[in-house]
């Protein structure tokens, strides 16, 4: 997609203002009534996660009984209660350190494997190459379901089926194709000369690739990590399949307490809450790789 | 270094074969290549490849996996009324969420064009697509609550909704006696006829002193008025006031009125004449033609208030699950767009207004055509995104109503893992969604060649 070459600026590039091709038209139906729309839609977008993070903020017995827009006119209810509890709930701090463990893992993992494989797919020449990648290329669309059982099975004759290891592998396995994928086109953009005269100086292909390409690879790398990083964090089916309760992350700990929705919120907000914070802090730290991830992987 | 990795596109051949080959030894040895592909591959052979080729195989297979059914499980999958409604579901999710995802992109992304804090709001836009379906779905329980005092969707409806239509003041409200006072469409009648000059006395209870009307004072008993033929008095009364006492069907000290009762004068079926109760509760028709008349308290004045929208019932939880994706993935289609406008070549949309075009002509010529692959790339992926949607459906349709909100990729994971333990139907269910791809994986593979050869 020649079509975007400017992702930085299109969500962190500043406030620069664009004389875009529609610019005019929009002057024409005014540009007050345009920002005053822009303004209650930011506003409708908000709602709910404020209702979220208000809601983990009021005592249950609030919860119950009265909306959590009261707040506005009682800010008193607000309490930090929940979370204290939520921290002192061992099956919750248990799953938050068990989505840590997977999460950490599989992310390096698809770094380490992708990044060596889109070396050769850009560098190196082997017969086959274009159609191998082109493998890839239509393996960043299968979708999940249609592995889930032969995994488990094969898990099961491995005697690992439950273990925190069957989940990493699987999110490694299909998070490979993107990453590949992802990587291999950046690392083929990089100047040729810098290659070759790693050569001349009689450097092996992997010195080059631990001295020239991932030094030079390193924004994709980035953009990569972060998009593996939110699809590890943010799962619930694979885990949900494949992680026994012992080393269940926080989605599934929390998708099992949504059968008593409305006697527990104070929990599931507070711990909704405590799942998305993560993510939140990696899209505010790196949101223009988390933008680039999204955009190369508008595929997947 | 900093530029961004641009999708799909194949920069230039890195080598050019006849001056490489041979001449850079290790590079051209394929048992380099093989070293470094290795891992990658060993992962994708057993755990997405193998798998791909065992599920067809199994998906042959019955329930236990030991005897062969041929197509069966896939007559199944489109006779058994469950799977099917998880089929026709996804068709609504598939037709119904990249539309409006990507309309409300477009829209986003030209209205922030020239909007100077346009980063400000894209930010609270693209922000719900960095959390979990799983949060998302809490997120959204929450909104859908059908409590109008706990949700937020509905406190909205219901708000909207009473502006509008003005609610009944007393709902619940009942007859102290209920053999004189019986009920009648909902609303309540006297059984004894009332004569002219007559009065009626209406004791009501069931209703909390505490919600009654500002303006409410205290009951006063009617005298009777035998000088005027023609009128008919009552009083309409709270027959219950906080601490007890007093005597039932009697107005007793701090009994209050019902002001704002709707009261109807009935003779032979036919409502003659209306009114409505003061602050005391008292009201009076007057001008009445001779006869005998029953007195009605029609149901308009005991109707339960508007309660807001089933949004996780039966009928709309599918619309209600998509409008909580629609807000998820709104910010994704926006930015891509909002990249694909910026790389629009400035010359062409001047040319076009120089020839006179108007801003509308434009946009509709010039902006909408350059910008369509970008549209079409868009449209794919959220088309691929929604067909395997499975975390928000499950986590946002309440137990009850979750086969009526049923979707593929959840019936997948009932039947074989949460419970039905049909590993052919589960097989055949992955193998179908496997199938449905099949036109987003050709499309971008011919985009990846097209633009590689380019």
């Amino acid at each position: 997609m020649s079509a975007v070459p400017d992702v930085g600026s299109a969500v962190g590039g500043g406030g620069s203002i664009h004389r875009g091709p529609v610019a005019r038209l929009v002057g024409r139906m005014g540009s007050g009534v345009v920002q005053v729309g822009l303004v209650a839609i930011a506003l409708f977008w908000l709602v709910p996660s404020l209702g979220l993070l208000v809601a983990s903020f009021r005592p249950e017995a609030e919860n119950n009984s009265s909306g959590w827009w009261t707040v506005f006119t009682q800010p008193a209810q607000l309490t930090v209660k929940n979370y204290e509890n939520l921290l002192q709930n061992p099956a919750i701090t248990g799953s938050f350190l068990n989505t840590i463990y997977i999460t950490v893992p599989a992310t390096l993992l698809v770094i380490v494997l992708a990044s060596l494989a889109a070396y050769a797919f850009a560098w190196l020449e082997f017969p086959g190459r274009d159609w191998l990648f082109i493998l890839v290329v239509g393996l960043l669309v299968v979708p999940v379901q249609v592995a889930l059982i032969p995994v488990a099975q094969l898990y099961g004759a491995l005697g690992i089926f439950g273990s925190r290891l069957s989940v990493i592998l699987f999110h490694v396995a299909f998070g490979l194709p993107f990453a590949v994928f992802l990587l291999r086109n950046f690392f083929a953009g990089i100047p040729r000369d810098l290659l070759e005269a790693a050569r001349m100086d009689g450097g092996s292909e992997w010195t080059i690739f631990r001295k020239v390409i991932l030094p030079l690879g390193l924004p994709a790398i980035a953009s990569l990590g972060i998009f593996q990083f939110l699809w590890v964090w943010n799962d619930l089916l694979i885990s949900l399949v494949f992680a026994s309760s012992d080393v269940a992350p926080l989605t599934v700990a929390l998708q099992s307490q949504m059968r008593q929705f409305g006697a527990n919120i104070d929990l599931l907000s507070s711990g909704a809450f405590l799942s998305l914070i993560v993510p939140l802090i990696v899209f505010f730290s790196f949101q223009r790789y988390f933008v680039q991830g999204v955009m190369a992987g508008s595929v997947k | 270094m900093t530029a961004p990795p641009e999708t799909a596109e194949r920069p230039g051949p890195p080598a050019d074969k006849k001056e490489t080959r041979g001449s850079s030894g290790e590079r051209g040895r394929p048992s380099t290549a093989a070293a470094f592909l290795l891992p990658a591959s060993i992962v994708l052979l057993v755990l997405m490849l193998y798998p791909i080729g065992f599920s067809v195989v199994r998906s042959l297979f019955d329930a236990s996996g030991s005897s062969f059914v041929g197509v069966d499980n896939y007559i199944r999958m489109f006779t058994e009324p469950e799977t099917f409604k998880a089929i026709r579901n996804n068709v609504i999710w598939v037709v119904v969420a990249p539309t409006v995802v990507t309309a409300l992109g477009l829209i986003f992304a030209v209205l922030t064009e020239r909007v100077r804090w346009s980063t400000a709001f894209k930010l609270v836009i693209f922000m719900p697509m960095a959390i979990s379906f799983l949060a998302a779905g809490i997120i959204f329980r929450l909104v859908y609550e059908q409590d109008p005092g706990k949700g937020v969707a509905n406190a909205i409806v219901v708000g909207v909704h009473d502006l509008f239509a003005t609610s009944s003041q007393y709902p619940d409200a009942r007859p102290r006696e209920p053999q004189a006072l019986v009920p009648v469409d909902h609303g309540f009648e006297t059984r004894a006829s009332v004569r002219l000059g007559g009065t009626v006395s209406l004791p009501l209870i069931g209703f909390a002193p505490g919600k009654m009307p500002e303006n409410a004072t205290d009951a006063s008993p009617v005298q009777g008025s035998a000088g005027a033929p023609d009128r008919i008095e009552g009083v309409v009364w709270l027959d219950f006031a906080k601490g007890g006492g007093g005597t039932p069907g009697q107005i007793d000290p701090n009994e209050k009125g019902m002001p704002g009762v709707t009261v109807q004068a009935i003779q032979t079926g036919t409502v003659i004449d209306t009114t409505k109760t003061g602050g005391d509760g008292r009201f009076t028709f007057t001008d009445l033609s001779p006869g005998s008349y029953t007195i009605r308290l029609p149901a308009s004045n005991f109707a339960q208030p508007f309660d807001g929208v089933t949004w996780l019932g039966p009928d709309l939880v599918t619309p209600s699950i998509i409008a909580a994706y629609v807000w998820m993935w709104a910010g994704f289609a926006m930015v891509l767009i909002a990249a694909g406008l910026s790389a629009i070549p400035r010359d062409a949309l001047e040319a076009a207004r120089v020839d006179g075009g108007t801003e509308w002509q434009v946009f509709r010529r010039v902006t909408m055509p350059l910008l369509s692959p970008v549209l079409l790339v868009v449209f794919v992926t959220l088309v691929i995104n929604v067909l395997k949607i499975f975390d928000l459906v499950y986590i946002m349709a309440p137990g009850s109503v979750q086969p009526e909100a049923n979707v593929l990729a959840l019936q997948m994971w009932l039947v074989s893992f949460g419970g039905g333990n049909d590993l052919g139907l589960g097989s055949a269910l992955g193998i179908f969604l496997f199938v449905l791809v099949l036109p987003a994986m050709l499309f971008n593979i011919r985009r990846f060649r097209r633009e590689g050869d380019r």
